[in-house]
């Protein structure tokens, strides 16, 4: 379908018409598959404690401990923002890419999509959530502005 | 202070081939000519040449965007390397001039071309430009690569584009620092002006904040004007033992020192400071390897491949305070070319075209040299910068008219 004519009036979407998907192998595939349950997850040393993120072979931070993927609450705020209107994928509406931090630690960030969310209120600091998006095999974590 | 090895090293020679919109030459053709010119500026001849340098080379999936391997310009040209070196990983696009002037320092060649060719011109024919990952015309998920390495963590959610990485820096800014779009658009108007006097500028047309603020948006806070435009060219420059300089047919380009560090984390999303990211180490490493302040700085010629990186090429580098560079380019007179800072003369890659880095670094040589034509400053720049990389890519160089 060629792409429509860009208008800034066209609604948000939830991120881009077709996911480019990540390539699931032993390393990621408890990341981008944690969603089937619901849970957002990362890596956490054993030792130091510390959440690791992208997926290491062995703790960055100690370089000592041992890393097994653990639940997070899913919750975080929105360190920065940007709506794409450009069509780098023909046929997509206007969509808001978000980088989050977790609240668990404040060095663990995730580029995402923000859904759920009037442009106008897009505000950095502000408190979001996970949701999830599956695409085949793969559980992507988006965020929505948290309830409450 | 140990001895600076890279102030063993000049910019002899530079040349650069045809440049343009959709020139339907191939990146080898391109390359070829810029060689030639380059080594004939530097007063040599192609058998003198025997060190051979690029970034990014063929490892990063060739034209449009990488341009011809070192393997592909030492065949075209028939040179007989001592020293060859060819990447994307290092201190931004100028990484193989760096890497030449420690190769000339240590003796394993005397003569180093370094080039840097685009096609994307050419290769974005008439259509749109696609994103990372995207392939023209496909319609279902089928015709989608999947992606491993990094940038599994970015092109699920669209963000296809270093458009969408840099738009979080300045939207990061914008929340901390209080930046507007009409400060952005100073880089972009600047860049503009002083194209009017380059004749290989591929956009010369006057632009006015008016045309930048109605501009269309690519990714909030950034529009078109915001973004580099993609062109077909080949930059090429040689770099040579600092005994040649005497010898050199125009005045040699010193290299007075170079800034390659990267201290924070080496991704887009989780480096520790959004506002800055790699300028701040690289810039700070410069300064570091030499008693020269920023006040001495006559040009500065930085990364423009989106006006948010020029900004913060700005503060890194110390023109202005950290947050200030939104009021330090406001209404353009400090940046302008009869100001104190005159800033991207050619006309940066906003107007002048993407030759990724390496034009800047032309035109750091043409002013210091005084061979500007009808952009030379009017005071002749004895010390010039040249910053080149956006986001945690990074790297700087300063050089000098003279051993400075």
């Amino acid at each position: 379908m060629p792409a429509e004519p860009q208008a800034d009036l066209r609604p948000l979407g939830r991120g881009p018409s077709i996911r480019v998907l990540p390539r699931l192998d032993d390393t990621n595939r408890f990341f981008w598959t944690a969603g089937a349950e619901g849970e957002l997850r990362f890596q956490r040393c054993g030792d130091c404690r510390r959440y690791v993120h992208p997926p290491a072979p062995r703790c960055p931070y100690c370089l000592d401990g041992g890393l097994t993927p653990e639940a997070v609450s899913g919750r975080g705020s929105l360190h920065s923002f940007t709506v794409n209107h450009q069509q780098w994928i023909p046929g997509s509406d206007r969509y808001v890419v978000g980088l989050v931090t977790i609240e668990e630690q404040d060095d663990v960030r995730l580029m995402t999509n923000v859904v759920d969310c009037d442009e106008e209120a897009l505000a950095v600091g502000m408190p979001v959530e996970v949701v999830f998006e599956q695409v085949e095999d793969v559980w992507l974590p988006l965020f929505r502005p948290a309830a409450g | 202070m140990t001895e600076l090895l890279e102030r063993r090293a000049v910019v002899s020679g530079i040349g650069q081939s045809a440049i343009g919109r959709r020139l339907g030459r191939s990146a080898l053709d391109l390359t070829v000519e810029a060689a030639l010119r380059a080594i004939a500026d530097a007063g040599l001849t192609r058998d003198d040449i025997d060190g051979l340098a690029t970034y990014p080379g063929g490892g990063m999936g060739g034209e449009p965007f990488a341009g011809p391997s070192t393997p592909d310009v030492h065949d075209a040209l028939r040179l007989r390397l001592n020293w060859h070196d060819g990447g994307g990983e290092g201190p931004a696009q100028i990484r193989p001039v760096i890497a030449a002037t420690l190769a000339v320092a240590a003796g394993l060649a005397r003569h180093v071309l370094v080039y840097r060719t685009v096609t994307e011109s050419t290769a974005q024919g008439s259509g749109g430009r696609l994103g990372i990952g995207a392939v023209a015309g496909s319609g279902s998920d089928r015709g989608m690569p999947r992606f491993g390495g990094s940038f599994q963590w970015m092109l699920p959610y669209g963000a296809a584009s270093a458009a969408n990485w840099l738009a979080l820096v300045a939207q990061r800014r914008v929340h901390e620092f209080g930046l507007r779009r009409d400060q952005l658009g100073w880089i972009a108007l600047n860049g503009r002006a002083n194209a009017a006097l380059n004749p290989a500028a591929v956009y010369r047309d006057p632009l006015t904040m008016d045309d930048y603020l109605a501009a269309r948006t690519i990714t909030t806070p950034l529009c078109l004007y915001d973004c580099d435009a993609p062109c077909d060219g080949a930059t090429a420059v040689v770099v040579s033992h600092v005994d040649y300089a005497p010898d050199a047919p125009s005045p040699a380009c010193h290299v007075n020192a170079v800034g390659t560090a990267l201290r924070g984390r080496p991704s887009w999303d989780q480096f520790d400071d959004m506002t800055t990211m790699g300028a701040r180490d690289a810039a700070a490493s410069m300064w570091a390897r030499t008693d020269l302040k920023p006040a001495d700085v006559d040009t500065a010629q930085l990364y423009d491949g989106f006006s948010i990186i020029t900004m913060v090429w700005l503060e890194e580098l110390g023109f202005c305070a950290k947050g200030e560079s939104g009021p330090f380019v406001e209404g353009g007179a400090r940046i302008a070319r009869d100001g104190p800072l005159p800033l991207n003369t050619s006309g940066g890659q906003l107007s002048a075209g993407r030759l990724h880095g390496f034009g800047l670094l032309h035109e750091a040589c043409l002013q210091l040299r005084g061979q500007a034509g009808d952009r030379q400053l009017a005071r002749q720049p004895e010390v010039a910068v040249v910053a080149n990389g956006g986001g945690p890519i990074a790297g700087a160089m300063l050089l000098t008219r003279g051993t400075g």
